[in-house]
């Protein structure tokens, strides 16, 4: 009995280790979105993450090892003689000590809280001479317009590298979220609402973007790819697009945005205004109604 | 097919509105099947009348409680299986797969799993539970309000009943738990699917919002002589702080779903996204009211372990005063952090900020309960019964939860993570640990309480430890998905991400759960075949602290044949310590009378919602007209809603027991 009882612990540790190392190879052959990061905003967010795990580390780790020794000892069947207090109740000083500590940790993680939410704002712009793109939510795919190339792309989201880049972001239909991890945090697509969201690739790659929000019958079909690269391979992929011969003209646009996975696609010219036509025809009575 | 005079009088209901897909249709006929059985074993044994007069007339706190349990057991049975499709088809749909399910089905099942495990699994145990413990803690002999208490139930039930038969008639929401607009307005949800959402919420809502009042009133006004606030039961406590959040809370989903339901049937504009309307001000709305809700339902779970880990230790609740401060500390928080469901909707960095720092404050009083329950342990002589297998697991797991929780109240970390299956692992963390397990160690707890012998212990722990292993493998790939890029709700997804193989684990986690729950229902079954080994014949099987014990095992109707009068905090454990027999004086006693009013208010109810449903309105007038009656009927019979038990009766009650 006795060797079995110092057997199974070990067990645990063996188990414990055989997770942790498929864990860890899992993870080494796959791509781990967020924590991999291909943009300045991302790079910050994930230290944030894991500056965030680490202070709540403070916490649980305590936690953790005071809940298994306290079980451990005070268990009934444990023969050794231990103390056994069945009428205290109370104690300031230790009390104190857990309001006290976890207000500590939770006034870092405050300030620490205030100063990211200021520097991470997605409003915030990353630095002038960025590239505009207008994105808008269709159903059930995302349309990219650039307005200064005069080109638009349909689930294809192309960026020069170390530019910033300004998203105005809405929806001509449900509510939809616009993330790309690698590059950063998401932000929501919303009829008749314009957000904004600034991100900066830092290095060369292609990614997977996607809509975050429950947006309907296709809405696991709604992700797209954004590639960064050179600025020449940007120019590049521009002209390609400006070849492509279709306007996107309000015609070509009403057929878009009908119902139904997209696929990638490109236009070689704009009519003029369209996105801002998109969010405000919301705003007048009936507006969305097409 | 039909004329139209009758297509008219049925609003628009129709041959159309029968499901044809196999899963819909499966889960009718194994529905109906049950209903079935159970109609044709209640005629067999003739016990309609019995059931009739002991239980669905009832107004004693003990019998709605108990079937408030049953409810809620039948109902996590169903938001279960749901879960097992959900499962089953994210572990199958990758690449050119696409599972054995269709998108739309997909997601009527999200929407009804969340929506069925919150309303109708969750708070339906929250209530039950509630039901069997307060009054007997306090030392009272029902709750205040008894028969608005049975209105509470059937108001539930009806509810129950609604998002139920869209199984059979119609279809559900795919617009997710909480139904955002413009998603969920006719324009993009034309079905009748969203419209079963709102009515058997609001039903079941209105009834909580009567329950929420009617607890806080007992715990304000029958309390035990001698029981000021600070010496009531930690248990008691913690209702008072629930109750007073569905007390402030639920009347905003009344109003933001009716408010839903007047733009989907009367084409109003509150939510639209065109004509002026504003789907941001739903989404205020709703977490206005669904924050607290998951205060609503952990607070409650909080009280338990608070009775359970005292009780277990073999010693005094640790930081007694700490304790209270610490609900009272995360009800008023609980408030004032809605807005970090939505940091992603652009508000601006002041804003998000400040919700950010006010969700991580709730933290602290939540960190000081699991330090006080560890310092109870600290220095007691455990005994580890199956109730305190479910703390463990709930301290584990909830912390672990509680800290990818203050990682997502920093607004420029949730960007990444919000809306993918991180944030999906972590409300289940919370949810699955610091709510459901919580019921479970109450339910084992006061199971002898109420039915007179204890359940099987070793099964209880095998339930419990496969629970917590099958929680962490189930949702342990959740969060790593999450991270991955994974946002919630996917029907399929491409093969080249590579996530299949934790969905596959996440699968197999869930099958270890349901192994679980298989041997809660073997735990349940065997107990009651070895009922007769395992009797409480003291009413005190655990040697427990708090008055609910006091009773006979079940208790009387009136639990209490002499009212207790309390000196300190444990009242019963200073009982026991004291021991002292004074002669009893028994007295007439005064209790509820049965009522069908109760049940046929609720009957109207679910005409109503029905009604509104499929827009036929002959039915809602019906509805409406019926409970404005019955309540009349109810008011101006004043004189039988009381019965007494004599003095004399009391006596040889007593004697019995």
């Amino acid at each position: 009995m006795r060797g079995n009882k110092n057997f199974k612990p070990l067990i645990l540790v063996v188990l414990f280790a055989v997770i942790v190392a498929l864990l860890d190879s899992y993870l080494r052959h796959h791509h781990v979105a967020v924590l991999d990061a291909k943009g300045l905003i991302a790079e910050k967010e994930r230290n944030l993450f894991y500056f965030g795990l680490g202070l709540s580390a403070i916490v649980v780790i305590p936690v953790y090892i005071m809940t298994v020794a306290i079980i451990w000892k005070y268990r009934e069947t444990n023969k050794h003689s231990k103390k056994y207090s069945p009428d205290w109740d109370g104690s300031k000083l230790l009390e104190g000590l857990w309001w006290g500590i976890p207000c500590l940790i939770i006034f870092v993680l405050s300030i620490v809280t205030w100063n990211s939410s200021h520097a991470l704002d997605p409003y915030k712009s990353l630095g002038s001479n960025g590239l505009d793109v207008e994105v808008v939510a269709l159903d059930w795919k995302w349309l990219f317009i650039y307005p200064e190339q005069n080109i638009a792309s349909v689930n294809m989201l192309e960026v020069p590298v170390n530019t910033p880049v300004n998203f105005e972001i809405t929806s001509d239909t449900v509510m939809n979220s616009f993330w790309i991890p690698n590059l950063g945090g998401q932000i929501y697509a919303m009829p008749g609402m314009n957000t904004e969201l600034h991100l900066m690739a830092d290095k060369a790659g292609t990614f997977r973007g996607s809509s975050a929000n429950i947006s309907g019958r296709d809405f696991a079909d709604m992700s797209f790819t954004a590639k960064a690269g050179s600025v020449s391979e940007f120019k590049d992929w521009v002209n390609q697009a400006k070849q492509s011969g279709s306007e996107l003209s309000v015609n070509n646009y009403n057929l878009l945005s009908k119902p139904g996975a997209g696929s990638v696609n490109y236009y070689s010219s704009l009519s003029p205004g369209l996105y801002n036509h998109t969010v405000l025809k919301y705003m007048t009575q009936q507006g969305g109604t097409q | 097919m039909m004329t139209p005079l009758i297509a008219g009088w049925l609003g628009k209901l129709n041959w159309q509105a029968i499901p044809t897909n196999n899963i819909t249709r499966g889960g009718a006929v194994m529905m109906i099947l049950a209903g079935v059985i159970a109609f044709g074993a209640i005629t067999y044994f003739k016990k309609w009348r019995w059931l009739w007069t002991e239980w669905l007339t009832t107004t004693n706190h003990k019998r709605i409680g108990v079937m408030y349990i049953i409810v809620a057991i039948l109902m996590l049975l169903r938001g279960l299986s749901d879960a097992m499709l959900l499962r089953a088809q994210q572990a199958t749909s990758s690449g050119a797969s696409h599972g054995i399910i269709s998108s739309y089905q997909f997601q009527q099942i999200f929407s009804a799993h969340g929506t069925i495990m919150i309303f109708f699994a969750a708070m339906g145990l929250m209530f039950g539970l509630i039901n069997l413990v307060l009054p007997q803690q306090l030392g009272a002999r029902d709750v205040a309000f008894p028969f608005l208490n049975a209105i509470s139930f059937w108001l539930f039930t009806a509810g129950m009943l609604l998002i139920n038969v869209s199984l059979m008639i119609g279809e559900f929401s795919a617009a997710g738990w909480l139904a955002y607009p413009p998603l969920s307005e006719i324009k993009y949800s034309p079905g009748v699917g969203v419209d079963y959402w709102i009515w058997s919420l609001q039903i079941a809502g209105i009834g909580s919002l009567f329950s929420g009042i009617n607890f806080m009133t007992t715990i304000f006004k029958l309390r035990a002589k001698g029981m000021s606030l600070m010496k009531m039961p930690m248990f008691a406590w913690s209702i008072l702080g629930s109750m007073s959040l569905v007390a402030f809370a639920f009347p905003i989903l009344t109003v933001t779903l009716t408010l839903l339901y007047l733009d989907r049937a009367f084409g109003m504009h509150f939510f639209t996204g065109d004509g002026g309307g504003n789907p941001m001000m739903y989404v205020n709305l709703i977490w206005a009211w669904g924050h607290p809700e998951v205060y609503i339902l952990v607070l409650p779970s909080f009280g338990i372990f608070s009775e359970i880990v005292p009780t277990f230790s073999r010693k005094r609740l640790f930081g007694y005063t700490s304790m209270v401060w610490a609900i009272w500390g995360i009800v008023v928080l609980s408030f004032t952090v809605w807005l970090h469901h939505f940091f992603t909707m652009g508000a601006g960095a002041d804003v998000n900020a400040f919700f950010g720092i006010m969700t991580m404050l709730i933290a602290i009083p939540t960190g000081v309960k699991i330090f006080n329950w560890l310092f109870t342990m600290y220095q007691g002589r455990i005994h580890l019964a199956s109730p305190m297998i479910w703390f463990i697991g709930f301290v584990f797991l909830f912390t672990m939860g509680g800290v990818t929780g203050v990682l997502m109240a920093v607004p420029a970390i949730d960007y990444q993570v919000h809306n993918s299956l991180f944030l999906v692992a972590h409300f289940h963390t919370m949810i699955v640990s610091g709510v459901l397990f919580g019921f479970f160690a109450g339910l084992t707890y006061w199971f002898p309480k109420i039915f007179g012998f204890k359940l099987n212990e070793r099964l209880g722990k095998y339930a419990a430890w496969c629970w917590i292993v099958g929680f962490v493998l189930a949702f342990g790939p959740l969060y790593i998905l999450g991270l991955m890029g994974a946002t919630r709700r996917l029907d399929h997804y491409d093969a080249s991400l590579g996530w299949q193989q934790l969905f596959i684990v996440a699968a197999i986690g869930l099958a270890v759960i349901m192994v679980g729950v298989g041997f809660q229902i073997l735990q349940l079954v065997y107990s009651v075949w070895k009922r007769d080994e395992n009797r409480d014949m003291t009413g005190d099987p655990w040697n427990a602290r708090t008055l609910e014990w006091a009773t006979t095992s079940p208790p009387p109707e009136y639990n209490f044949a002499v009212l207790p009068e309390v000196t300190s905090r444990d009242a019963f454990w200073e009982m026991k310590k004291s021991a002292h027999k004074t002669k009893v004086h028994y007295e007439d006693i005064e209790v509820p009378s049965n009522s069908p009013l109760a049940i046929i208010i609720a009957g109207f109810a679910f005409l109503l919602g029905f009604g509104c449903v499929w827009h036929i309105w002959w039915m809602v007038i019906l509805g409406a007209l019926g409970i404005v009656l019955t309540v009349f009927v109810r008011t101006l019979s004043d004189d039988d809603h009381e019965r007494v038990i004599t003095a004399e009766e009391v006596k040889a009650l007593e004697a019995k027991a």
